[in-house]
């Protein structure tokens, strides 16, 4: 399998930099499961990151913090605080390796498909209110659902493949449409074609909500 | 694209102190870096992390304080960040990333860990699903650290805007179409310096071998 559609530097510089969301961190991570020549291009990424913060002005820290911090290295660690144990506990999905991480501990156990018109889906619950995302399957030939949105998508495929004008999609590929393109994807004849798509969320918390956010948030 | 909702911060306090002595930004050497954090993996060695937290800790501050939390939040993850640097010093590998790299890409998690409702979503390295990278001919082994001083050198080759969208979304936690807002020019303007900026330094890791392009 070669990936054929990768992720645009845009994408990758903001995942690096850590300020892309988690909708779209999801598609992105996923894809990277997929695409070592995109993990090469990550890592270069956050080497210009760590450039970066090499260079950067140093602060100042309290003059008791290395002491601090020997005294806390010095205890046993009860529970060694991996900073990846964010991550959701694995769970194994029924297509298994159809779904690489992070996506397969998104999805759970079991695979609820839901029906979208002639196509089925499954919502992927996030943090990540300003996205949504999902996984749909569209049967071979079929046209893929349209989703209503007005900004930025991205499709990763996972299974199958599909087509527009921009040229074919298989396992691997993520395309990344811009706000206001026009396209018509449909999958290939012969397979169902399952992609992980994400998109701005229709709702969104500007105003009142983004101003008690702080608040919430305790 | 959307970022994540702003860390919980006062945004007004970016006072920063004058470097006491200690921390006098110095010309370090980044071979002798990468070998204090393996000295560290490898011994538990106190001294060597000592000095690594000479050099480290107040760029993490300096970081942590950038990206917009106040100075007493920012003082607390430092410490946090360089526990998490002791205890996770053995998976360091000085073959795949400098010690600055390393160093930053834990700090970025920790924040996001620390400040964010959100997770960071990552692949696994370990899963079987994983399309392994291709086995390469083993070229010239070029060190990262060597890589490391070769990119710092390309950065000053940047253009001033080039160097300015990337500080943006690395150091202020914009979006790129808040930082086309920031900077008042198109967001499509914005995204091509980025593909300008990385293309560059790519080009300057490859004239290395170090980095394929």
């Amino acid at each position: 399998m070669t990936v054929k559609h990768h992720l645009s530097d845009e994408l990758l510089l903001s995942y690096a930099s850590g300020n892309l969301s988690e909708g779209w961190s999801l598609a992105v991570a996923t894809h990277l499961a997929l695409c070592p020549e995109c993990r090469k291009r990550l890592a270069a990424a956050e080497a210009v990151g760590g450039a970066l913060f090499e260079a950067i002005d140093p602060v100042a820290v309290e003059a008791d913090a290395l002491d601090n911090v020997m005294d806390r290295i010095a205890l046993p660690v009860a529970e060694a605080a991996d900073i990846r144990s964010s991550k959701p506990e694995q769970a194994t999905a029924p297509e298994d390796l159809s779904f690489p991480e992070p996506l397969r501990s998104y999805l759970g156990d079991r695979l609820n498909w839901r029906r979208l018109g002639s196509a089925q889906q499954i919502k992927i619950a996030t943090g990540d209110r300003g996205t949504t995302c999902r996984l749909l399957k569209i049967p071979g030939g079929q046209p893929m659902p349209v989703h209503g949105h007005r900004g930025m998508e991205l499709t990763l495929v996972l299974k199958g493949s599909f087509s527009d004008d921009d040229g074919t999609f298989a396992r691997g590929d993520i395309e990344e449409a811009d706000e206001g393109i026009e396209h018509q994807p449909i999958a290939t004849e012969g397979e169902d074609c399952i992609c992980l798509a994400v998109t701005d969320a229709p709702l969104r918390f500007r105003g009142l909500a983004a101003l008690m956010q702080p608040f919430l948030r305790i | 694209m959307t970022t994540r909702g702003t860390a919980p911060t006062s945004g007004i306090n970016r006072l920063a102190k004058a470097p006491s002595a200690g921390t006098v930004k110095q010309k370090t050497d980044g071979a002798a870096l990468s070998a204090l954090l393996c000295a560290i993996g490898e011994t538990q060695d106190k001294e060597a992390f000592a000095e690594l937290f000479k050099h480290f800790a107040p760029r993490l501050k300096s970081y942590i304080i950038r990206l917009g939390s106040d100075a007493g939040a920012a003082e607390e993850l430092t410490q946090e960040t360089m526990v998490l640097v002791w205890r996770k010093a053995s998976q360091f590998d000085p073959a795949k990333a400098s010690a600055s790299t390393w160093i930053f890409t834990i700090a970025r998690n920790a924040r996001i860990d620390a400040f964010r409702r959100e997770k960071r979503p990552e692949y696994d390295p370990e899963d079987p699903a994983l399309v392994p990278d291709a086995l390469e001919a083993p070229d010239e082994p070029i060190s990262r650290e060597q890589s490391a001083a070769q990119l710092a050198n390309a950065m000053q080759r940047l253009s001033e805007p080039e160097r300015a969208v990337l500080h943006l979304s690395f150091f202020e936690d914009l979006s790129h179409g808040m930082i086309a807002e920031r900077l008042g020019i198109p967001l499509g303007t914005v995204k091509s310096r980025m593909r300008l900026a990385f293309g560059k330094l790519r080009a300057a890791l490859s004239e290395l071998g170090g980095q394929p392009t």
